[in-house]
């Protein structure tokens, strides 16, 4: 049945969840913290998650930011074709959203205009967003407030199908060895695997929005899943990359489709306080 | 193993900081003046007009978020270190004592910490809002047109930290 929105929801709607998402870690990720708490021998690797899970409830309480990098604001709308908006732009609301939402919330303006005058726009804007149309007359937004010292650490890489799963297997370990002391981990280290190359690297951040814990629904990929985290956290770079058995809570795999030529493979880094919050209108 | 601690005061000895060793951590109650990326660069592309002498100064890689009125600062934690090694050894060799951030640095930041007996600190990253709880009184310094990225001096109470270069060059990451 067709449906009105009201686009000033949606502003409404995207600044309250830039607070939520910022203020309060997700409880998947404080359990999956305090599970790892209990299986780490080193005293400094105990004393690093305990920093972390103590920095969530301090957070919380106090309407803090999680992390001082509040992040670019990564948007992801599931649109119902029988939806009809009113009331102005879809994207300048979720804009003016992310304007109120950094001001209200005291959050920090982490976005320059252009990549190489690098002038702050000042309020957060504007934020990245995807947007998907599906069938009925709900709209769902997700909002992700994606750091930069993850998302720097992040790749791509068209493989060859004769690199099969060792090859993409051998790239993502390396990758993560390389990379995952330079961010906060323990890491949620997301990859999407066929597609084509701007697909692999998109179905790649949205495994990122899946539950700690939640594996793959298909149980080949789940198990491959098991597989990398198990040798990821055999790497000894541990909580805040200064050793233990904890390099990342999980390892999320998405995949699609691909050319019978093709192999893309995108590793997307989520840092311990990863952030992301939904709300169905 | 057992972790030493140690209390670091201002103002910040050369002796002291070439005590400390690799894995070691440090309590810091004092002042560090924050730099990122954009005030690095403009501090070295101009190094005759530094917002604050360098000599027996840290350096602490954070951005903050805006403070909330009740509060000196928000969220202040550390920032990977990496993204300023290539400014890094123009500072140690005008005096600079000590950095604090996150992850490894590159074996030429290294080098230019033994040759000068400074050390570089690493904070817990992702624990900006613990360690905002730290920091008592902020002042802005310099590059207030940079925003979060301005020159921030921030007096810290008790700041915890660990030594992740000493001044021998020993790291705590398991992979250098």
């Amino acid at each position: 049945m067709s449906r009105v929105i009201e686009l000033s929801r949606v502003t409404e709607t995207v600044r309250d969840l830039c607070l939520k998402a910022n203020y309060e870690l997700g409880e998947d990720i404080i359990e999956a913290l305090k599970r790892a708490g209990e299986s780490e021998d080193l005293p400094r690797a105990r004393e690093v998650l305990d920093c972390l899970i103590q920095n969530a409830a301090v957070a919380k309480e106090k309407s803090l930011p999680i992390c001082q990098d509040t992040g670019i604001v990564v948007i992801f709308l599931e649109i119902g074709q029988e939806i009809t908006f009113t009331g102005g732009s879809l994207e300048e609301v979720i804009n003016e959203g992310v304007r109120r939402g950094y001001k209200d919330g005291y959050l920090r303006a982490s976005v320059v205009n252009d990549p190489i005058r690098r002038i702050n726009t000042g309020d957060n804007t504007p934020a990245v967003i995807h947007s998907r149309i599906v069938p009925g007359n709900r709209l769902k937004i997700t909002l992700m407030a994606k750091g930069s010292g993850s998302e720097n650490m992040s790749a791509l890489k068209m493989l060859k199908p004769a690199d099969g799963w060792p090859g993409v297997k051998r790239f993502i370990v390396e990758h993560v060895r390389e990379v995952a002391p330079y961010c906060c981990p323990p890491l949620i280290i997301g990859v999407g695997l066929g597609g084509t190359f701007e697909q692999a690297a998109l179905l790649a951040k949205m495994s990122l929005l899946r539950k700690v814990g939640q594996e793959a629904e298909d149980e080949t990929i789940a198990t491959l899943e098991r597989e990398l985290l198990e040798d990821i956290n055999g790497l000894n770079i541990g909580p805040g990359g200064l050793g233990g058995k904890t390099t990342a809570l999980s390892v999320n795999i998405e995949t699609a489709p691909c050319h019978i030529a093709g192999m893309p493979v995108a590793v997307n880094v989520g840092c311990y306080a990863h952030r992301h919050r939904s709300t169905v209108l | 193993m057992d972790i030493s601690s140690y209390n670091l005061q201002w103002p910040y000895q050369r002796e002291v900081i070439q005590r400390l060793k690799a894995g070691d951590k440090v309590s810091i109650t004092g002042h560090v003046y924050t730099a990122r990326d954009a005030a690095h660069k403009r501090m070295t592309e101009n190094l005759s007009a530094l917002p604050f002498p360098l000599d027996g100064q840290i350096i602490y890689y954070c951005g903050p978020t805006p403070p909330r009125p009740d509060r000196p600062v928000g969220a202040a934690g550390p920032t990977t270190s990496s993204r300023m090694d290539s400014y890094t050894p123009q500072l140690l060799e005008l005096g600079l004592l000590g950095m604090i951030g996150k992850g490894p640095r590159s074996r030429e930041v290294i080098e230019a910490i033994v040759q000068s007996g400074a050390v570089y600190l690493v904070a817990v990253g992702g624990a900006g809002a613990l360690l905002g709880e730290h920091i008592k009184g902020v002042e802005i310094v310099a590059y207030q047109d940079l925003g979060c990225e301005a020159v921030h001096k921030f007096e810290v109470a008790d700041f915890s930290v660990y030594v992740g270069v000493d001044s021998q060059g020993r790291t705590i990451f398991t992979n250098q």
